[in-house]
């Protein structure tokens, strides 16, 4: 099978390009006092958690950690063959007033953050939402743009990014692949 | 993962992984109803028909709000000053209700079996909430969740069914549950009011509290219904009250804490004494709480699923 068209990302330029969003997301910020970091279920929930711990080694102390299920707010939930599993959003903390950085594995369509920018203001009314992202494939349909981006792809629509996380696949990787691939991963 | 039926009818024959989807994902909206804006949008656009043939006030309430709470539009109907009163049919009512485009239906009847007839007759989703002395499906989940929630498992568990199992809903749907999950089911109540052939569901049939009250984990005292004549039974409330009251002296004689649980609304100091009903060990405000996360599930499942 010819699935795989290019690695992207292999696991060491993973990591350099996880510090480097850390530290611009602390540049920009001008420190971690004000921010808390938001991971989107499921591989924006363990991007999440490196993001923290990079923070937390430069700065000694990690900003709160939560983690946003954006089921409830998908916008085609009704009509999909298959029913999306909840897996609960986990926000112990009040983000009113606080500097939010959403993050997530990739950003295409743009859908997945219109829904999760509806489950976070029915949660608080945070100082500033700000997004960042492993992979910026492109092809966006709403009007939403990253703040910190790991890594821009060109890619055409047909074809699908695979990002692969240590703590779900066993593996770091992310992976451009033909249309014709069918290999377990989040396809996006 | 969806639910391998279209409506909820009744916990006899679900399959344990549907029981088990149900709670997980009222665990999701257990969270929701923590939250200081307790309503989700996945039922925009959704109309459901709440149809009461009989009174309630909690289920009712429940069900409206876990409606509200995912953005649903709901009608509310009870048969009280309705067509109903002017003999129209349950079916003439029900497609009457549908010709609106109504996308669900819940339904409380006092016969047995209603829901499963309507579930036939129209096109919409059909939910139980209590059809006669045969199944109240969604009050045994939300006491499957709150057992869950409070033990961490229900396999291995054993909870006895305390009371009037004759003409309860209840007590038939949670034998189901309980038994699909894995746990120890018992029932304690005046022979009067143990149905015949109820040992073939796999449930021991106690007749004396202090015999199971060492061994259990759980006792869900059920509601003596004045309301359907239950007095004949047995020949008074204090008489009942001495000898199937659940009281501080006789739950002492256990070795361990046992979790107290009631479907509502409670005759005080008939079935449960106050102080129990309002002691450490009683769930009871808990279980009305899951309720509502408890039916968010169900008809999220049952609205996004088909």
């Amino acid at each position: 099978m010819r699935a795989l068209k290019g690695t992207i990302m292999d696991e060491q330029s993973m990591d350099r390009t996880v510090t480097r969003l850390a530290h611009e997301i602390l540049e920009h910020n001008k420190g971690a006092s004000n921010i808390v970091i938001v991971g989107i279920r499921t591989r924006g929930e363990f991007l999440a958690r490196r993001i923290v711990e990079k923070i937390r080694k430069v700065e000694g102390v990690a900003p709160d950690l939560g983690f946003l299920d954006i089921t409830l707010y998908r916008d085609d939930l009704h009509g999909k063959l298959e029913q999306p599993e909840m897996k609960g959003t986990d926000i112990l903390f009040d983000i009113s007033g606080k500097d939010l950085v959403i993050v997530d594995d990739v950003l295409y369509t743009g859908r997945t953050i219109r829904a999760a920018l509806d489950g976070l203001v029915a949660l608080g009314r945070p100082h500033s939402i700000q997004l960042a992202v492993l992979v910026d494939r492109g092809h966006r349909q709403l009007p939403i743009k990253a703040d910190y981006v790991g890594k821009n792809v060109a890619t055409a629509a047909s074809e699908s990014i695979r990002v692969h996380l240590n703590e779900v696949d066993g593996e770091d990787s992310v992976l451009l692949m033909h249309p014709d691939s069918d290999e377990r991963g989040s396809a996006q | 993962m969806k639910l391998k039926s279209r409506h909820l009818l009744g916990l006899r024959g679900m399959p344990p992984e549907d029981i088990r989807l149900i709670l997980d994902t009222a665990g999701s909206f257990r969270e929701v109803l923590d939250r200081p804006i307790k309503k989700v949008p996945p039922l925009q656009g959704k109309t459901i028909a709440n149809m009461f043939f009989e009174n309630s006030t909690r289920t009712r309430l429940s069900f409206e709000l876990a409606e509200r709470r995912l953005s649903a539009d709901v009608l509310g109907f009870q048969s009280g000053g309705s067509s109903v009163s002017k003999g129209e049919s349950l079916k003439d009512t029900a497609r009457n209700i549908e010709a609106m485009k109504v996308d669900m239906v819940v339904m409380r009847h006092w016969a047995s079996g209603a829901p499963h007839y309507l579930s036939g007759v129209i096109e919409a989703a059909v939910i139980n909430a209590g059809d006669g002395a045969h199944e109240h499906p969604t009050q045994a989940l939300l006491d499957l969740f709150t057992i869950q929630e409070k033990f961490k498992k229900v396999e291995g568990l054993h909870i006895c069914l305390v009371g009037d199992i004759l003409h309860s809903r209840v007590a038939r749907s949670n034998i189901y549950g309980l038994k699909s999950l894995g746990a120890k089911v018992s029932v304690c109540g005046p022979a009067t009011m143990i149905p015949r052939g109820l040992e073939q569901l796999g449930v021991d049939v106690y007749h004396h509290l202090d015999d199971v009250i060492p061994s259990v984990d759980v006792l869900n005292v059920l509601r003596i219904q004045l309301e359907r004549d239950a007095g004949r039974f047995f020949p008074s409330l204090r008489e009942y009250h001495q000898t199937y009251g659940v009281t501080l002296r006789r739950l002492s004689r256990a070795e361990r804490p046992v979790t107290i649980m009631h479907p509502g609304p409670i005759n005080r100091d008939v079935e449960l004494s106050a102080d129990v009903a309002d002691g450490e060990h009683s769930v009871i405000l808990r279980q009305v709480l899951n309720g509502v996360a408890v039916r968010m599930a169900v008809l999220y499942l049952l609205a996004t699923g088909n």
